[in-house]
């Protein structure tokens, strides 16, 4: 059952071939087996799942249950969830048992899913490679000697190493297109407001969304009518009637030979002329991309976003700035973790943040603190917001000439352990391609479209699409096309099984 | 554009961080190849160009003025590092 889609899963539950007990038994037996080697969660707690499966197998033989009932889900340790252990990856959070659920953990619970564990990531999701987290890096199921990605790295080798179906993950600047890219998964991050935000532990608020992480644009569909839905206790959160994201999937094409006859995708031609310099593999796996799109019906017209190549340069403004207001609240007083030496209460707050923040999360607290400071505001963090705008407004004229954009997810593969730790800049480049899609708070998908050799070790290449707001059941149908016409998100990483 | 060691001890201070004068070098360093690499925007004209603070240009929402949740001080005092009669204990603050 582990190579099974969610929809497979969903039958053998229903049908009584499985129960939701035995399922997650056979998913905690392989996280005992290999999370060991691969880091990928930080919390597993065998009894809560099993509860959780007990209740689902309730629902099951009572005939209450719905798509999801009975099917193990992995957590980013970002969402709150209630009596576990939700860390952020943080030592600062190393002790903060969630007296609540996230709003997408309650969506879940309410779905019937079980809770496989929390899973490993970047500290506060500031890092692309889940180096940053205070419990040690997650390693790529296709090589171990090479990171994830992140920050949502961990969802994305347990899912790629089988030890879950499906997992939850968040993306400000491409933390969860990226790891789903190294990992070869499909990764969504949905239009900003989608998702509710409800319970995440804050990074950067006007960038941060969740969205679901899995082997196929199907499951992540799936997935998706669990998460997303208006919330008034996210303020953000978009007023919208609930849409079934599998509704375009199973609809014939007037020509099934060009079931994407009609789309129009864009290629910007700064993600593939010298803005953004990529791996020559990377590269032909895309160009090949593009020609099995074509093949399908789809027509490529070539464009310019001129202004994403300021993308990184305002984000690492912005989402600082964010971010050092929103982890102010981490002061060792009302929970976490607090010093234990000090000698005065300034002290205990700067003692607590300086030993419970790793170097990363200080970098970026210490810059967004500079950039919102009095006489930079205006030539930094104004000047950004401008960025911001022209951005958004290439998209906006991109989308005017075609429906989706497409272009790599990253420039290159999973990179080494250790190769990008000591330049924080050289690892802020590797987000070159996902970051002006949060920017303007686009949905984006990455897939699975081919695989690089690296010594002896393949190693896969993500392809990315980006489409104009709400146009989530189009990417994911263009996503699942392709996908029914290719087996790239079939492979299994070696020594897996 | 570089930042001195006093400006970020300057900086660490607003940011309740402490940075010990061993940390500074490594942190100066990695802050100031950030704001380098941040500089390149300062040559973009934005000149009528209105900031954008929100991916969705939305308003707040109000709502009807009705209690909804329940007292769990209990709850949330219970993972606090330390607490008494249902107050968050920190050190002196007035002599």
């Amino acid at each position: 059952m582990i190579n099974a889609s969610l929809s497979e899963l969903s039958r053998a539950l229903s049908a009584g071939h499985i129960s939701s007990v035995e399922l997650t038994q056979e998913f905690l037996r392989r996280i005992a087996r290999l999370n060991p080697t691969l880091n990928a969660f930080i919390t597993v707690d065998e009894e809560k799942s099993l509860a959780q499966a007990r209740a689902a197998d309730a629902a099951l033989s009572a005939g209450t249950a719905g798509p999801l009932t009975g099917i193990p889900v992995a957590q980013k340790d970002l969402f709150c969830a209630k009596g576990w252990l939700t860390t952020c990856g943080s030592k600062i959070l190393s002790n903060f048992v969630s007296p609540y659920d996230a709003a997408v953990v309650e969506r879940l619970n309410e779905a019937g899913m079980v809770c496989l564990g929390k899973t490993n990531m970047d500290e506060f999701a500031m890092g692309s490679s889940n180096e940053t987290s205070f419990y040690g890096p997650v390693r790529n199921p296709w090589d171990t000697g090479r990171v994830a990605g992140g920050s949502s790295g961990g969802s994305a080798a347990a899912v790629a190493a089988r030890l879950a179906p499906v997992a939850t993950g968040t993306d400000t600047g491409g933390s969860i297109r990226q790891p789903a890219a190294f990992s070869g998964l499909c990764g969504l991050k949905p239009s900003y407001g989608i998702v509710s935000r409800w319970g995440m532990v804050a990074f950067a608020s006007s960038l941060d969304q969740a969205g679901p992480m899995a082997r196929s644009a199907r499951d992540c569909a799936l997935l998706l009518n669990a998460m997303a839905g208006f919330d008034p206790r996210d303020s953000t959160s978009i007023e919208r009637a609930p849409e079934d994201y599998c509704r375009e999937l199973d609809a014939p094409a007037a020509d099934p030979a060009k079931p994407l006859a009609g789309l129009r995708i864009g290629l910007p031609r700064e993600f593939f002329d010298d803005t953004a310099p990529c791996d020559p593999q990377t590269s032909a796996a895309v160009a090949a991309s593009i020609e099995e799109l074509r093949r399908l019906g789809a027509q490529t017209i070539e464009l310019s976003l001129p202004n994403v190549r300021h993308g990184i340069s305002a984000y690492y403004v912005i989402a600082p700035a964010e971010a050092s207001s929103n982890l102010s609240r981490f002061d060792g007083v009302r929970y976490g973790w607090r010093a234990p030496d000090y000698s005065n209460l300034e002290d205990m707050y700067c003692k607590t943040r300086a030993q419970g923040f790793g170097a990363e999360v200080k970098r970026r607290v210490l810059i967004g603190a500079y950039v919102l400071s009095h006489g930079y505001y205006d030539a930094f963090y104004l000047q950004a917001q401008r960025i911001r705008r022209l951005i958004a407004a290439d998209f906006a004229a991109a989308f005017t000439q075609c429906d989706l954009l497409l272009g790599p997810t990253s420039p290159d593969i999973a990179f080494a352990l250790g190769e990008k730790t000591d330049d924080p800049v050289q690892m802020y480049l590797t987000d070159i391609y996902t970051i002006a899609v949060n920017l303007a708070g686009l949905p984006g998908i990455s897939i699975p479209c081919g695989f690089a050799q690296a010594g002896e070790k393949s190693l896969p290449i993500g392809l990315q699409l980006i489409g104009n707001y709400f146009s989530e059941a189009r990417l994911l149908n263009a996503a699942h096309r392709y996908q029914q016409a290719t087996d790239w998100h079939t492979r299994i990483p070696e020594g897996i099984e | 554009m570089s930042l001195s060691p006093e400006q970020v001890f300057r900086i660490a201070q607003l940011a309740r961080i402490e940075i010990t004068t061993a940390e500074m070098d490594v942190m100066r360093g990695h802050l100031n190849g950030i704001l380098s690499m941040i500089d390149e925007m300062q040559a973009v004209d934005t000149r009528g160009v209105e900031p954008m603070a929100h991916a969705q240009e939305l308003t707040q929402r109000l709502r009807a003025d009705e209690v909804f949740e329940m007292n769990r001080r209990d709850d949330f005092q219970e993972i606090a590092p330390e607490v008494e009669n249902g107050l968050y204990l920190v050190p002196k603050v007035i002599e």
